[in-house]
């Protein structure tokens, strides 16, 4: 069942692409019930998958592909990938609604959208490491069109500096998987196969960086995120939502499945310098967020701020941290995706204008009382407040850098601090303020579209998607916690002793 | 386990319930909203009366106390070999039941009064709506019975606060006072949440009372007093003076006061609900809950060094805060320094005397103060939204009852002697105070802040109710201007021309809390401690002689005030008959104290240069590096591949492509030449032919040779 998520979506991005003629309507129409269908596919897949004993590799299908190189194509899934592929479908059914306004070139953006997001389920599911290498560059050429055609502000340029930093990336992962196929002695890419590989000390001491980082780097690790303000700008409103909601979850996916996995003892010989480069994400993130005046690029700082949590759980090699990195990596999609909707659908279309200091005059909050509302309680989760998931999530990060770092713990805390006054900045500014009280003779100066079904769909999914996890996070958490317990795991945590 | 125990959560739930509802009403439906609002209200305090009762009997074991605890989420740890599981749930115990009875009973007046208050606000539904969230929130607060609930619960009440206080959020003022409080609390929080990580890392758990796996019980406290720290400190300390933080933060204590008194932009009943009877005095409910663990030091005999803490740092904010409220011509900001005053008296009576004392007068604080903001508030309603004590006067006669009630709060807050339940609390510190081992510089920090407090109250009093009425018209015509200036103003009111007393809805709110602010006083005094009976789980008796025994002290803090409020008397008694009121005596005698105090010792001015300019210093920096820096050093790298790139242009051109290009044009050269050869004379080819042959033969003869 969960390979039809992928299976849908590349299918609907063909139809799409080979229908005849412009048509917004009908290409809008489509690429929701793809993305509909690729999410119920997803749920279904998970319900049945949790049923079973927890903690499981459930195989989906396990083929020859290349065979002379031992490479399968392997479809699995397990705790960690059933949570990433609910929230990819939550993503693509969410952006498709607040694209709703595409009407420029409508049936080849919903295509490539729903490439990317194929691509992305096919890198959740992959247990060969090289059919999941192959889906982690099909998801990042559609990446570079949506921005480059359909983007913004110096959209060229960011696309291109997400392109190259992508493909920077993803050849320091092939040349760390090639290394590790050979040294293993070419028997396999399976991933289950390889991580039983006793690679040697000095070999997982180079190559544990390489593939680590170059999955990192979609994940914001500072200093590597300059990508990701620029490229979450310039990018469309949908594609910003994947970037900040799936696309970084890739890179943090990826160093934590291949890079962490394969090199047990590379990982604890890197793991304070990477600690040390998260916490500094999470703190630099947060206090350039703080000075921004372009209302979109205060969300991309902070999603640089946030996805410091998630690899700093990760390093902390504690379950308590990783399964709240896990977490984390699933809420800071769902509230990313929602403030990106608010700012970039909501606002900016109407306005065309992201810049702070003009937004201040408009009296938003009057004008638009849903768009306000939504970023308060967006807002609300994004600076961890409880009730949200981000409060769980983060909180089982900072309990498991409590045990393995102490001091940085507290450089985390001021990140969370720096959080809430960025967050409440730029919420007053955009919404709330007014220099001058305004008469009630030169009232509404401007008459924005009021907000429409879709968006209001959209923002409300997220909501409760947030909501939901925040009060009931078992719901989650009964997958992701026997999924690091598992073998795989374990094995990882020990430093390679199983 | 009693089913009073086990709906304990409907208490905070309702208001929740009402919240939400209220928060999906239309704007038009006020009278909802208000109903939702106070319904739920009341429903919780009579369940909170319902829960009071068990709790007053008390068996063997002490105090009664039952729990209801359940698993909210688990995760298995390598870290800890028990703990997988993060466990929720609630108690009810006296600390609890007196807390949920008073923050009810207070709620629902302020409530009901609000409803006079915000009559004419547009936004009246919403403000129900928040207010209900608050109290849901407060309530969450009180009934947890874990470190995680306490915590979640103590951040939705810094948001619901942060909502309030910028309720008027057109005003700027109110925005970043809104602000200023979410952030400085939060810098509190981050402690209050080490301080959780580090106990749940310690133990295991953070559910305060568990059969006696809790963290405030005797196995876990044990562990935690056993191992030591930076400093030599025990384990247990360090994490209560991280919790301390968070609570520091909420209560306002010196250096997180900041955000308090500008927390007064909001709706005067959030000042007086909020930030007066409940949500500060959580900070001093927190140390309370976790006193155990506060109090808990490997000698028995010995003063903890986190209780020592807390009593210093409430006896310096009681005096600090209170030497500022001197100064101040707001009449809400001086409520609202004498609470943060207030609340290091709670601190500082936690510190030295246990539980019971800080609680003491945090109940009949709540009343009194809660009182006091209120009747503040409808002298503000009735003078037309004028906050300056310098512009009002003579209000005695034109609001009788908001005057009688208001002296009674007044003379409640400054500890007039016997009378008043303020007296009995006050002088309960003073008296641990007193008898502290430690030191005696706290009980006469206690003692001045007393003076203090007797002076201010006093100088507000005279400027208020006191001295002519004519200087009130003046005022009028001033705010109606400001009125006719400022027609956005959502809370102003149909033109009224002259003071007026505000409505029943908001007197009789005032009238009952007087009656409180009185009659507390009887149920802890020293002839019949009942209250620190029912905290401590036994039942004083009626002795009279106790009284005599701490007589000494009653006497000394009663001259202390009584002087004060003399001295008070004799300075401004006739300020206030005066027409140039703008002048306080005291500023002309001392103008630089003053200005040092009408600036509140210019923190706010030390944080603006410290901290907030190096945080903004930083931000730009990191701003910089990433537009320039970090931009630049992946321009480089691509201007140096495009240089790379160049260079092998070059390369391929001229040396790879000009030496293929040359080696053709060679070949096409040397094939010209070649085909020149093929020139179609017959004559030639012979004559190659001959020459070919002649060569050969000449050739074979020298190989035979």
């Amino acid at each position: 069942m969960l390979a039809w998520t992928i299976y849908i979506s590349f299918i609907g991005a063909a139809v799409l692409m080979l229908l005849p003629g412009d048509k917004p309507r009908l290409a809008r129409r489509l690429g929701l019930l793809t993305a509909l269908g690729g999410m119920i596919a997803g749920c279904l897949g998970v319900s049945q998958f949790s049923k079973g004993t927890p903690g499981r590799l459930d195989e989906i299908v396990n083929l020859p592909w290349i065979a002379d190189l031992h490479i399968h194509y392997h479809l699995a899934v397990d705790g960690v990938s059933a949570v990433l592929v609910l929230l990819t479908g939550i993503a693509a059914v969410v952006g498709i609604l607040f694209s709703w306004n595409i009407e420029h070139r409508a049936k080849e953006f919903f295509a490539m959208f729903l490439a990317l997001i194929g691509g992305v389920y096919g890198v959740f599911l992959s247990f060969d490491l090289f059919l999941l290498f192959v889906f982690y560059e099909i998801a990042i050429i559609p990446k570079y069109f949506l921005i480059a055609i359909w983007g913004s502000t110096r959209r060229e340029y960011g696309a291109m500096k997400l392109a190259l930093y992508s493909f920077i990336g993803s050849a320091m992962v092939l040349i760390g998987l090639i290394a590790a196929y050979v040294v293993s002695g070419s028997h396999s890419f399976d991933l289950v196969e390889l991580a039983k590989y006793p690679f040697p000390a000095s070999f997982q001491n180079w190559a544990f960086p390489l593939v680590f980082i170059g999955f990192a780097i979609l994940a914001g690790l500072w200093p590597f995120h300059t990508w990701a303000p620029t490229g979450h700008v310039a990018a469309p409103t949908a594609a910003s939502m994947l970037l900040a909601g799936v696309v970084m979850k890739l890179g943090a996916y990826g160093a934590m499945r291949v890079a962490m996995i394969l090199f047990p003892l590379g990982l604890q010989t890197w793991q304070n310098t990477i600690a040390l480069l998260a916490v500094i994400g999470i703190v630099y993130g947060a206090m350039v967020a703080l000075v921004q005046r372009d209302f979109k690029f205060v969300i991309g700082y902070s999603s640089v701020s946030h996805m410091g949590f998630v690899l700093l759980g990760l390093m902390t090699l504690t379950q308590v941290g990783i399964s709240g990195a896990i977490l984390q990596m699933f809420s800071h999609g769902i509230i990313a995706g929602l403030l990106f909707g608010v700012v970039g659908r909501m606002v900016y279309d109407r306005t065309h204008t992201r810049d702070l200091v003009q937004l201040q005059p408009m009296n938003l909050s009057k004008l638009l009382p849903f768009a306000a509302v939504t970023f308060v309680i967006g807002g609300a989760a994004s600076m961890g407040l409880p009730g949200f998931s981000g409060f769980i999530a983060e909180l089982q990060v900072v309990e498991g850098a409590w045990v393995a770092f102490p001091i940085f713990t507290v450089a985390a805390g001021l990140g969370i601090i720096l959080g809430v006054a960025y967050t409440l900045r730029v919420m007053i500014k955009a919404f709330f303020l007014q220099n001058e009280p305004i008469h009630a003779t030169d009232a509404a100066p401007h008459h924005f579209v009021p907000i429409t079904l879709p968006e209001r769909l959209g923002a409300l999914v997220l909501l409760a998607a947030t909501l939901v996890i925040g009060l009931y996070p078992r719901l989650l958490m009964d997958l992701i916690v026997p999924a690091v317990n598992s073998p795989l795991f374990s094995r990882m945590l020990k430093g390679g002793v199983s | 386990m009693l089913p009073i125990v086990k709906y304990l959560w409907l208490i905070p739930a309702l208001p929740l319930l009402a919240a939400g509802l209220a928060a999906l009403l239309k704007k038009e439906r006020r009278a909802s909203a208000a109903t939702l609002a106070i319904g739920s209200m009341s429903i919780s305090f009579l369940l909170a009366l319902a829960a009071f009762l068990p709790t007053l009997s008390h068996g063997e074991h002490g105090v009664f106390r039952e729990c209801f605890n359940f698993t909210w989420f688990e995760f298995a740890d390598n870290t800890f070999q028990s703990a997988s599981t993060v466990q929720l749930g609630w108690v009810l115990d006296p600390l609890t039941a007196m807390m949920l009875v008073m923050v009810t009973f207070v709620g629902l007046l302020i409530f009901i009064y609000s409803v006079g208050y915000m009559a004419h606000d547009e936004n009246f539904t919403r403000f129900f709506c928040f207010l209900a969230l608050f109290a849901a929130a407060m309530l969450g607060i009180v009934i947890a019975n874990s470190l995680l609930l306490l915590f979640i619960s103590w951040e939705l009440v810094g948001l619901a606060s942060y909502l309030l206080i910028g309720f008027w959020y057109h005003k700027p003022s109110a925005a970043a006072a809104a602000k200023k409080a979410f952030i400085t609390t939060r810098v509190g929080d981050m402690g209050f949440l080490l301080g959780m990580l580090w106990l749940y890392s310690k133990t295991g758990t953070l559910l305060f009372y568990d059969g006696g796996n809790g963290c405030l019980e005797q196995s876990a406290l044990i562990k935690l007093v056993a191992e030591t720290t930076m400093c030599g400190m025990a384990i247990s300390t360090a994490i209560s003076i991280l919790i301390f933080c968070g609570a520091a933060g909420k209560s306002g204590q010196v250096p997180l006061h900041v955000w308090l008194p500008d927390a007064m932009e909001g709706p005067t009943p959030v000042s007086a609900l909020i930030h007066a009877a409940t949500m500060v005095a959580a900070g001093v409910f927190l140390m309370a809950r976790i006193y155990p663990l506060l109090s808990a030091s490997a000698d028995p005999a010995t003063i903890s060094t986190g209780l020592k803490v807390v009593a210093w740092v409430g006896s310096i904010t009681a005096v600090f805060a209170a030497c500022i409220a001197v100064a101040q011509n707001d009449i809400k900001r001086i409520l609202a320094y004498s609470t943060v005053s207030q609340l290091g008296y709670m601190m500082l009576g936690l510190g030295v005397g246990g539980v019971a004392v800080g609680m003491f007068h945090l109940i009949t604080h709540a009343f009194f103060k809660a009182l006091l903001f209120l009747g503040s508030g409808s002298v503000i309603h009735g003078c037309h939204e004028e906050q300056d004590i310098r512009k009002m006067g003579g209000l005695r006669i034109l609001m009788p009852i908001t005057f009688a009630t208001y002296a009674i709060g007044m003379l409640a807050l400054c500890g007039f002697p016997l009378l008043f339940s303020g007296f009995w609390s006050k002088d309960e510190i003073l008296a641990s105070a007193h008898h502290w081992q430690i030191s005696q510089i706290p009980f006469y920090l206690g003692v001045i802040g007393a003076f203090l407090t007797a002076f201010y109250m006093t100088r507000q009093m005279f400027y208020v109710f006191f001295g002519s009425p004519t200087v009130s018209p003046a005022a009028v015509a001033d705010t109606k201007a400001k009125h006719s200036h400022n027609p956005h103003s959502s809370h102003s009111h149909e033109p009224a021309t002259s003071i007026h007393e505000s409505p029943p809805v908001m007197t009789m709110p005032l009238v009952i809390l007087a009656v409180f602010a009185v009659l507390l006083g009887l149920i802890g005094t020293p002839a019949w401690p009942w209250f620190h009976g029912y905290l401590a789980g036994h039942s004083p008796k009626v002795d009279l002689g106790k009284l005599a025994e701490d007589a000494g002290l009653m006497l000394v803090s009663a001259v202390v005030v009584f002087t004060a409020m003399g001295l008070s008397w004799l300075v401004y008694s006739k300020v206030t008959l005066q027409k140039s009121r703008e002048v306080d005596p005291l500023e002309k005698a001392q103008p630089f104290f003053w200005r040092l105090l009408a600036n509140k010792f210019y923190i706010d001015e030390l944080y603006e240069v410290t901290i907030i300019r190096l945080n903004k210093a930083f931000s730009v920096l990191s701003d910089w590096l990433d537009r320039t820096f970090w931009t630049g050093v992946v321009t480089m790298i691509s201007h140096l591949t495009v240089g790379l790139s160049w260079l092998s242009r070059k390369i391929d051109e001229d040396l790879v492509n000009g030496g293929f290009d040359h080696g053709c044009d060679g070949l096409r050269e040397s094939s010209r030449n070649l085909s020149k050869a093929q020139n179609g004379q017959t004559q030639f080819y012979f004559r190659v032919l001959g020459i070919a042959f002649v060569a050969l033969v000449l050739a074979l003869i020298w190989r035979a040779k």
